[in-house]
């Protein structure tokens, strides 16, 4: 038993940080309930969990590009213009010119491409320092957004435009599982979603498990593996019931999940993810075993732009509208999540997972702290403290 | 001789680590006291606990200092003491001035002011101490190393040292330089400034110090005066065995012609119209190790990393050859695929990610060859990691371990096991033993002749005769960017090697 013990504190302890981050989450979530809570208001209600994703969907799909361009070294600065230029120029397509939704989404990541590709190309093949650039791609394309709006909101977009941000996915079931289950209201798809997705994390988890034990690796402690995994799944399955009880599964909650799941695929089991992380580790070394680093800082800058451009389209969906001042300051909510999610500054270092809860973390105090009425003046001396004290504790982590 | 400096049973512990088991030191006024022992032996770790940077209170045992314990609680009060280190990585300031580093932190001024005339007047006088004929304004980052180094020695005198503590102090410096950098220390010990020396080089330490002491896994093994140094005692302590043979036992058995370069032109990446290689062209067979001499810059590494996937300097000419057909070297991946591979002289900086475990640096240079359509297979990386791991006896508790917590020598083995895994026809080893241990080094020569038996060719740069003289099967002599001569292994000898070296020189003059 002394042993287990052992083994179970030590795993702790070297993976203090990403079970931090995940404890961390959760404690937050708790906190906000309680303090919510004492206004007699549910801060888990399934209008809430919604809109918590409604509101964080652009910081989470922006922080997984924003961890590829700082693993490699770099830093972008200007998503937060091209979030508003991406926005504005789907404005005029879709309610000036008239372009169809499919027409427009194609077009605009297509323009985010373009941009991430103007940036990286000076980046990567000139080496002008990125902070640089992307300060000046900032300023020109904040002034494009305004010359393209001539200074004034376009909108309303159609229902199919909208959609990307405030749509839901329909109930296959219809009203069939609610009669059932003797429930009202009950998005059975969703549910349906949601377990299966439980299960195929518990499952690649236990298949890493496995392969581990069958390398020698010394296998994370059976209690632990069993804690985190019903943690993890048991949040799920709630937050998927309460999405359920409310509209169902929001769109960009499937877009989220997807990019993430793609996003982490990408950057733990292919060749060209690692390339990425070995550029940000040692450029010159990664450049003398083969590796043209020029090329995927480039393509780094140009997946930041078509991220970005997603980002812009939802932002201006859910506003219903696209205004001169969208996406402003977007870029330190998305660099900071990065760096809460325990990213390093110089480069070569940071997981997807990390990065989504950071997101998330941020996502629930703003969310949070706006329940509670506290000043928007507060809420950002506390957002910049707890980015601090999550950067000085990998410090202090690395150091010990 | 009065006694400077005692340290008694120092212990150091780290996590998991005892870096430092019951060493002692004693120092006499007025000497100059060598420190030898393997990379990893606690060597630079003893330092620090003198000089301050593990405080009073991190160790266990006692520091007597002219006569008194001393407590230090930071570098400064050490170097407030007189006790001075100055670091193998040098600690200088490049777009600064002399002057301006000479007295960085100590600056000669009244409330924060500088006075500047009588700051060049005292770094003239510093300069002249230490040898060295530059303007006080000049940028240090314009001077060589070997001037760097100088400087650094000075700015410890500006300081008024009384111990001095020079670490590897000429592993980056050219033969003469680092003549010039031992008459200097002799001198500055006829001016009464004792000194410690931390060294890899025997031949400099029997030059230079009055007494040797040699630690090994953290203890003091012996402290051997003058009269009873010699290599191969202080070889015996170093490695706790007797070392017969210093370069392991081979029979050459040359083969065809495995790569040929010809006619290699290269021009500086930067400085137009100055060219680097100059009509360069050499050729290695199979099961034949070959060695490039010469003095440092004369354009070895630039002519291997020219080679090497154009990875140096510009307007590149020339062709190489493998097996007979010439082939395209133009990109680091072409000239892997060619067979070639180069394993570079800066191992931290160009040759190794130090913050990414073994096994993802063995695979680095051939990812396809543990991935299928671009997605990596893990299992296999490990299993490739733990077949070179074993081939390599690579010390470590683990492939997961981050190679920056390996020594030199396991590093090094590292950076051949990723090249290997690229199965190279012919390996470029630039300085290969740089930096290692002597027990290590025997391995790495061990791996060299592996390489060869199993039909590869090898050719070896470095900057330590012996070394050549001992492994290699012919020997290329290089200057100022051209090859100046060929010799086989029975006609070279250190003499005829320099002599071809001066002849260029002095062709040069006429």
């Amino acid at each position: 038993m002394a042993e287990t013990q052992k083994g179970i504190g030590a795993h702790l302890g070297g993976h203090l940080r990403e079970n931090g981050m995940i404890l961390a989450l959760l404690a937050i979530v708790v906190f906000f309930t309680a303090i919510v809570g004492m206004q007699d208001i549910d801060f888990l209600s399934a209008q809430n969990i919604t809109n918590l994703f409604l509101q964080n969907s652009y910081v989470i799909i922006m922080a997984l590009g924003m961890l590829l361009v700082i693993v490699a070294g770099h830093i972008d600065l200007s998503v937060g213009s091209v979030v508003g230029f991406t926005g504005a120029v789907a404005a005029v397509l879709t309610v000036n010119m008239g372009w169809p939704v499919w027409a427009v989404i194609p077009a605009c990541l297509a323009i985010g491409a373009a941009i991430g590709a103007a940036q990286g190309y000076w980046i990567a093949y000139w080496r002008i320092p990125s902070f640089i650039v992307t300060l000046a791609g900032m300023l020109v394309f904040r002034g494009l957004t305004l010359w393209l709006l001539n200074g004034q909101n376009i909108g309303p977009f159609p229902k199919s435009f909208q959609s990307l941000s405030t749509g839901f996915i329909p109930d296959l079931f219809g009203d069939a599982d609610q009669a059932l289950l003797g429930m009202e209201r009950l998005n059975g798809t969703a549910v349906l979603v949601v377990v299966i997705a439980a299960l195929i994390i518990v499952w690649l988890g236990w298949r890493a498990r496995a392969r581990d034990a069958a390398f020698g690796v010394t296998p994370e402690p059976s209690l632990m593996f069993a804690i985190r995994n019903i943690v993890v799944a048991a949040a799920l399955i709630f937050v998927g019931y309460k999405l359920a009880t409310f509209r169902g599964l929001p769109n960009v909650v499937i877009v989220l999940s997807v990019l993430t799941v793609l996003y982490a695929f990408f950057t733990e089991s292919t060749t060209a993810g690692r390339r990425i992380y070995a550029l940000g580790g040692n450029e010159k070394a990664a450049k003398l075993s083969g590796i043209n680093t020029e090329k995927l800082v480039f393509l780094t800058f140009v997946n930041m732009g078509v991220l970005a451009a997603l980002a812009g389209m939802i932002v201006a969906a859910r506003l219903n509208s696209s205004t001169p001042k969208a996406g402003a300051g977007f870029e330190l909510d998305v660099i900071a999540a990065v760096f809460i999610g325990g990213a390093s500054m110089t480069g070569g270092s940071g997981k997807i997972i990390g990065v989504v809860v950071g997101a998330l973390i941020m996502g629930v105090m703003n969310n949070g702290m706006s329940i509670l009425g506290i000043g928007i003046d507060y809420q950002q001396v506390i957002k910049g403290l707890v980015l601090l004290a999550a950067v000085i504790f990998d410090v202090y982590n690395k150091n010990k | 001789m009065p006694t400077l400096l005692e340290m008694r049973g120092i212990n150091k512990v780290f996590p998991g680590v005892r870096a430092l088991d019951q060493v002692n030191l004693t120092v006499e006024q007025g000497e100059i006291h060598a420190i030898c022992g393997e990379n990893g032996a606690g060597k630079s770790t003893l330092m620090k606990v003198l000089s301050g940077v593990y405080p009073h209170g991190s160790y266990e045992g006692e520091i007597f200092y002219e006569g008194a314990l001393l407590q230090n609680r930071g570098i400064r009060d050490s170097e407030g003491k007189g006790i001075i280190i100055i670091h193998q990585e040098l600690a200088l300031v490049p777009l600064l001035s002399i002057a301006e580093n000479l007295f960085l932190g100590h600056e000669v001024a009244k409330n924060g002011v500088i006075n500047w005339p009588q700051a060049f007047q005292m770094t003239g006088a510093l300069l002249k101490k230490v040898g060295l004929d530059e303007v006080p304004t000049t940028q240090v980052g314009k001077l060589g190393v070997g001037k760097q180094q100088l400087i650094e020695i000075a700015k410890a005198l500006a300081k008024d040292v009384r111990l001095l503590i020079l670490d590897e102090p000429t592993a980056a410096l050219q033969e003469n330089d680092s003549q010039k950098l031992l008459d200097l220390m002799l001198e500055l010990k006829a001016q009464g400034v004792t000194q410690i020396i931390i060294s890899h080089k025997l031949n400099e330490i029997s030059r230079v110090a009055d007494r040797i002491t040699i630690i090994r896994d953290g203890t003091t093994v012996s402290t051997l005066r003058k009269d009873e140094i010699s290599e191969e005692r202080i070889i015996r302590d170093m490695v706790g065995r007797d070392m017969a043979h210093r370069y392991p036992d081979r029979v050459p058995n040359p083969g065809d012609v495995l790569m040929k370069v010809e006619g290699w032109n290269v021009w500086h990446p930067e400085q137009t119209g100055r060219q680097m290689i100059k009509d360069a062209a050499f050729h290695v067979r199979k099961g034949e190790i070959v060695g490039i001499a010469g003095l440092m810059g004369t354009g070895r590494t630039e002519l291997a990393m020219s080679i090497f996937g154009h990875s140096y300097g510009r307007n590149i000419s020339g062709t190489v050859k493998m097996g007979g057909k010439v082939v395209d070297t133009s990109s680091v991946t072409r000239a892997v695929d060619a067979g070639l591979a180069y394993v570079t002289e800066d191992r931290k900086h160009l040759g190794l990610i130090l913050e990414e475990p073994i096994l993802k640096n063995i695979s680095l240079a051939n990812l396809a060859g543990i991935a299928a359509k671009g997605v990596l297979n893990k299992a296999r990386e490990q299993q490739v990691a733990e077949e070179y791991r074993r081939a390599m006896s690579i010390r470590t508790p683990g492939v997961f371990q981050k190679v920056v917590n390996l020594s030199g020598g396991n590093q090094q083995k590292v950076v051949l096991s990723k090249w290997l895994f690229t199965d190279p026809q012919v390996l470029i080893l630039d300085e290969p033993t740089r930096g290692i241990d002597v027990g290590a080094k025997f391995e790495i020569y061990s791996i060299m002749n592996d390489l060869v038996a199993q039909g590869r060719g090898v050719v070896m740069i470095s900057s330590e005769m012996p070394e050549l003289l001992g492994m290699c099967d012919r020997i290329y002599v290089m200057n100022e960017g051209r090859i100046v001569g060929e010799l086989t292994k029975a006609e070279a000898s250190p003499e005829r090697i320099m002599a071809l070296i001066l002849k260029n020189e002095k062709a040069k003059v006429a």
